[in-house]
């Protein structure tokens, strides 16, 4: 169980990124963040993954403080981030170099089948598409077993179609080992996609909002009623996060001091 | 049907063209311009448009190359340049990445040593030469001291350079599978400075071989510098020209060969060298 407790991320500048991030997610949950630009979601994905300190609160991962790279903790950035120099196997196996070499070939074999590269496993990155630059990440990440995967807009860069068959290379993925998942999106229609549960954020200074259960039977169908129901909820709740607060709940108070 | 296989046909006759055009074409046409203005030259001189004292025809500095190829001299010559340029060269880049590599990664280090070798390498190098003969005599050691100090300075720059600006996300990588100080270096940041280093790597030895020539102009009784100064004493352009000749084939080779060693090396670079 992953366990954000009351994290807060201010800047040297002074830049409030994050105030008080509260949330729990379960083993094997997909949990999807929600929000829209410069509310901080990529900046909890760093503080998550260990690359940057918290100013505040605390990161546990099954009862252990994260305060670092984690070797539970997998992190798919937001480009492929490839090592241009090795191959696309060699990419996949970067995190496996202690494993005997026997096994790391066979669990990179593995993981580039299921991505879908088998026979490219030999090529440049250069030499990849953008989708199947970001398939490598993906299997880069998974390859390490991770209890703990965080995806940042892994797929913000790409077309409508790589997206969808880029979701179903990665929820194959998830079946194996069943990760906790953490993405980040600013896409709605991902969330319903593939999480259990969307997190709406709220900027400056980045705090989270709103939750939306998503208790849909997966395989899920983008055009069912049911996934046209939870997008208009996260629709509805993105539209309310980015209006200021009093305009929302504090309605009657404010109203009232106005007398 | 056919509108749509004609187009098709026609674009690959053209990259077969194309790729028979490649190689021998690429040479053929890099020699079209030296040869024609050595023919031109040549005729004139032959039917007395123009006289080849001061600047002899092709043939003369043939033979005259030919005739030093023949005596064995070409070879003493050549051989004690390539040595005075590799020892040097070898000197240079040794020191130029273990400075380089210890200022782009220790911030410490980068303050203590940065501003006086930049200050240093603000001297003119041929500066150095009073005081090298002065120090180290007049044999090989200084000649070889000026070389290194030639090939230094921009090896120092580019590995320097190239370890500022290695891709913080590359680095982020790394960390993310928790690499140590040394995985990390000899994971990423050595691979990533690597095209940069080599071209740095030539640019150095490009500046072994001018300042092989400084060094051996000033005094030196063998080698290809020696053979220029020899010329100009004897009022013997074709050996003045049949110098530069053997020095531009050498530093061409010599550049070939440090291209052709480190290919390999930098295979993955996505560059535009191919299509440009």
């Amino acid at each position: 169980m992953l366990i954000l407790d009351r994290l807060s991320k201010t800047y040297a500048d002074g830049t409030r990124a994050l105030d008080g991030i509260a949330l729990s997610v379960e083993k094997s949950e997909i949990v999807a963040l929600i929000g829209g630009s410069g509310c901080g979601k990529t900046t909890l994905l760093r503080l998550v993954a260990g690359l940057d300190r918290a100013s505040e609160g605390a990161i546990s991962l099954d009862g252990e403080t994260i305060a670092g790279p984690h070797p539970g903790v997998g992190l798919v950035f937001q480009e492929p981030r490839l090592l241009p120099w090795l191959t696309a196997s060699e990419n996949v196996g970067f995190g496996l170099a202690d494993l005997p070499k026997a096994e790391r070939r066979e669990r990179v074999a593995h993981a580039l089948d299921r991505v879908g590269l088998a026979e490219h496993a030999g090529r440049w990155p250069r030499d990849l598409s953008g989708g199947q630059q970001q398939r490598v990440a993906i299997a880069r990440a998974f390859v390490a077993n991770p209890r703990v995967l965080l995806l940042d807009e892994p797929f913000s860069a790409l077309d409508a179609f790589t997206r969808k068959d880029l979701h179903g290379h990665l929820l194959a993925l998830w079946e194996e080992v069943r990760p906790t998942v953490l993405i980040v999106t600013h896409d709605v229609s991902e969330a319903v996609a593939l999480a259990d549960r969307a997190v709406v954020m709220r900027p400056k200074p980045g705090r989270l909002d709103d939750t939306i259960p998503l208790p849909l039977p997966r395989p899920r169908n983008p055009t069912s009623t049911r996934s046209e129901t939870a997008t208009r909820q996260i629709l509805t709740a993105l539209d309310r996060s980015l209006k200021p607060r009093r305009a929302r709940d504090d309605t009657p108070g404010e109203a009232a001091l106005w007398w | 049907m056919a509108e749509t296989a004609t187009p098709v046909a026609n674009g690959t006759a053209a990259s077969a063209r194309r790729a028979e055009w490649g190689g021998a074409g690429r040479l053929a046409l890099g020699l079209v311009l030296p040869l024609a203005v050595a023919l031109g030259w040549e005729i004139a001189v032959r039917n007395g448009l123009a006289q080849g004292r001061l600047l002899p025809p092709p043939s003369r500095i043939a033979a005259t190359l030919y005739g030093l190829a023949v005596s064995g001299d070409l070879w003493l010559h050549v051989q004690a340049t390539l040595t005075r340029v590799a020892l040097g060269f070898v000197f240079g880049s040794v020191t130029g990445i273990a400075a380089g590599a210890l200022t782009g990664t220790m911030p410490f280090a980068r303050h203590l040593l940065d501003p006086t070798l930049q200050a240093l390498r603000a001297v003119p190098s041929l500066a150095w030469v009073p005081l090298f003969i002065l120090w180290l005599g007049i044999l090989e050691t200084p000649k070889v001291a000026l070389i290194a100090v030639g090939v230094f300075f921009p090896v120092y720059i580019g590995v320097a350079g190239a370890i500022a600006s290695v891709d913080r996300k590359l680095v982020e990588v790394g960390r993310i599978f928790r690499l140590s100080k040394t995985a990390l270096a000899r994971r990423i940041l050595l691979p990533a400075v690597l095209p940069a280093t080599l071209v740095a790597l030539r640019t150095g030895l490009g500046l072994g071989f001018l300042f092989v020539v400084a060094a051996e102009l000033m005094g030196a009784s063998e080698g290809l510098g020696y053979l220029l100064v020899d010329g100009q004493q004897f009022s013997r352009a074709d050996q003045i020209l049949a110098a530069i000749i053997a020095f531009a084939v050498l530093g061409k080779l010599a550049d070939a060969v440090l291209v052709a060693l480190t290919r390999p090396l930098t295979r993955w670079q996505d560059t535009a060298r191919e299509t440009l």
